[in-house]
């Protein structure tokens, strides 16, 4: 399900092979190890929202949709006039993005290569 | 529970902790014993890897993702050996003379703050970045500035042998940045000073500090703790709380104080700031050089907001950049050629914005954008994107509008693009960093929790020394104008160290 969220978020997500799902869940959860219990169960709640609630517009869960749908189910999300959903996107698109920039093989691919001897390193 | 005494306690060992270490630690020749006691680790040299997730997992309380109670702003704390100072950029700006008038603490003075802030710079090794240094994403700003007429400053900067990693907010792998980790607790510990790291303050009691010790975590950064894991209770005859604007009220709202304070907790500001992005049409230099060389504050008094370059990593930009999808990688793909601005609001104290606990002790940050918030931050990025434009750039990244993306050729119309309304839970991703208040100094206990010099009212034994003591935002980066304050109540403390360690 989460993977779904982070396919949609980050397209380049379809290119990741099972390791790289492996890094990018990994942070994610490392993120969330010390956050309290309240906001983690939030966040299984609002996780199951966006599985179920597609099924009353599109007639399918969230899963079970083309991206073009997903997409434009979340940007509903994004745009809500309820707190709360928008909250709760808001936390799941940082989740997701996240997981995907944080790893080093993503941060290279969009030219970020810091180096800690700065100026040095460039030669 | 474990029994430890000491003479004095200082909870917390950044800006304001750590300057009371140093000020203090003149005492320990007099066989004065002094702890200070940090939650966070003492990381090794060799553990500031740069990567961002791992960094800001060790160096910020939550990764740097603490939320405020309704969801709609992030707020950044640094936590370990030297606090926030291990994660700042080092920017060193005295506080303006309105600001510190505008307080109206009785007996403070805007000479006073500047003359103490001056001698931090020179322990710390302010000065001016020689422009060799200096990368394009600053040039760019300056370029822009200028073009626009406006009245571009260069930062002061607290680093010595900075090689430009611009890796400032994930902790400096090079260790040339002089926060309080290099410079005044390193002083205070050679001087007797004892640093207990992973020591976190539970509560207060009469003259005592219950705090827990706790283990390093499997694969953990850091040292292991000096103290053996669990709870102490640590006697002190003084304790200086320096915990920060949102760990400080909330220990003492903790603690069962023998006193009102009516105030606690009151008149929480923190500069909420918005990321902004420019696309040039070409490489810059941005991740590479001091990311942080120069600001305009000509808007402050007038509209409520400072604009500084920054430079950010990339899932820190991916969260700042509004939108998901094909555009908003299409951005994040053009990382190279991305110049930062960041806009930063002066906002003031509210009645409802402050800091409470749960009923688990757990600090909550209740933080509303006032209206003049909103219009700050609306004023300054539209100030910004005139900037990138001025500078060069092909389209700027604009959060808080309907559209975000502007393209060069509507450079023209940015007049009544941002949209005000979008500044709500969920829609922006605004942050903070400057977190300030909760501790506000004044006269008395009706519009203060502490005198002029930090002592609690009511609570001889209690000091506070950080950025809670700010009666309102200090609208400038805060940590010279912290250290003053601090050197100021350990100069208190020291006077009248015979009355109060006997």
């Amino acid at each position: 399900m989460f993977q779904a969220v982070v396919r949609t978020v980050v397209p380049e997500a379809e290119e990741l092979d099972p390791a790289a799902w492996d890094d990018l869940e990994g942070l994610v959860s490392e993120s969330l190890r010390d956050r309290p219990p309240e906001l983690l169960r939030g966040l299984r709640l609002f996780l199951r929202l966006v599985e179920w609630a597609p099924l009353f517009r599109f007639g399918r869960r969230f899963t079970r949709l083309d991206r073009d749908r997903r997409a434009r189910f979340l940007a509903g999300l994004q745009t809500s006039r309820s707190d709360l959903l928008r909250v709760g996107f808001w936390g799941l698109r940082t989740l997701a993005l996240l997981g995907y920039y944080g790893r080093e093989p993503a941060a290279e691919s969009i030219g970020y290569r810091p180096d800690p001897r700065g100026w040095e390193a460039r030669g | 529970m474990r029994e430890r005494a000491y003479d004095i306690v200082i909870v917390g060992s950044g800006a304001g902790g750590g300057t009371v270490a140093q000020e203090l630690a003149p005492l320990c020749r007099d066989g004065v014993r002094i702890a200070v006691l940090e939650r966070g680790p003492r990381l090794r040299e060799d553990e500031f890897s740069g990567r961002e997730i791992e960094m800001a997992q060790a160096l910020y309380e939550d990764g740097g993702g603490f939320l405020t109670a309704d969801r709609s702003m992030t707020l950044a704390m640094g936590i370990g050996y030297g606090g926030s100072t291990t994660v700042y950029t080092g920017t060193s700006i005295i506080a303006p003379q309105r600001v510190i008038r505008g307080w109206n603490v009785p007996g403070l003075e805007p000479e006073e703050i500047e003359r103490r802030s001056r001698k931090f710079m020179d322990q710390n090794n302010v000065h001016l970045l020689e422009e060799a240094l200096i990368n394009e994403n600053n040039q760019l700003f300056v370029r822009g500035c200028r073009r626009l007429g406006y009245d571009v400053q260069q930062f002061p900067v607290n680093v010595k042998g900075c090689r430009g990693a611009s890796l400032c907010n994930l902790g400096c792998p090079n260790q040339a940045k002089q926060g309080t980790d290099r410079v005044q607790l390193p002083r205070a510990e050679q001087a007797g000073v004892e640093v207990v790291t992973r020591c976190e303050a539970l509560r207060l009691e009469e003259r005592a500090v219950i705090a827990r010790v706790t283990a390093r975590p499997d694969g953990g950064k850091g040292e292991p703790a000096s103290w053996e894991p669990g709870d102490y209770r640590i006697r002190a005859k003084i304790v200086v709380a320096c915990a920060g604007a949102v760990n400080s009220p909330a220990l003492l709202l903790r603690s069962r104080l023998p006193v009102s304070l009516a105030r606690l907790g009151h008149g929480f500001t923190c500069h909420p700031a918005l990321i902004l992005v420019g696309q040039h049409e070409r490489p810059i230099t941005n991740f590479v050089g001091h990311p942080k060389s120069y600001f305009l504050d000509q808007f402050a008094e007038s509209d409520g907001f400072i604009l500084e370059t920054c430079m950010y990593f990339p899932f820190t930009t991916a969260k700042s950049l509004s939108g998901f999808g094909a555009a908003h990688s299409t951005f994040m793909k053009a990382f190279s050629r991305l110049q930062m601005i960041l806009v930063l609001a002066c906002d003031h104290t509210d009645p409802h914005n402050r800091v409470t606990v749960d009923r688990r002790g757990r600090p909550v940050v209740h933080y509303g954008f006032t209206p003049a918030v909103k219009s700050a931050l609306a004023h300054g990025t539209l100030t910004a994107a005139r900037i990138f434009f001025a500078a060069g750039a092909q389209r700027v990244h604009v959060p808080a509008a309907t559209t975000p993306l502007v393209e060069r050729r509507d450079a023209e119309r940015l007049e009544g693009i941002v949209d005000e309304r979008l500044f709500r839970p969920g829609s922006v991703t605004v942050s903070a960093a400057h977190l300030q208040g909760g501790c506000g100094m004044g006269l008395g206990p009706q519009d203060s929790v502490t005198d002029a010099f930090g002592r609690v009212h009511g609570l001889p034994w209690l000091f506070v020394a950080d950025a809670s003591l700010f009666p309102d935002s200090v609208e400038i980066n805060p940590y010279l104008t912290i250290m003053a304050l601090a050197d100021r109540a350990a100069e208190r403390i020291r006077r009248d160290a015979g009355e109060l360690l006997n």
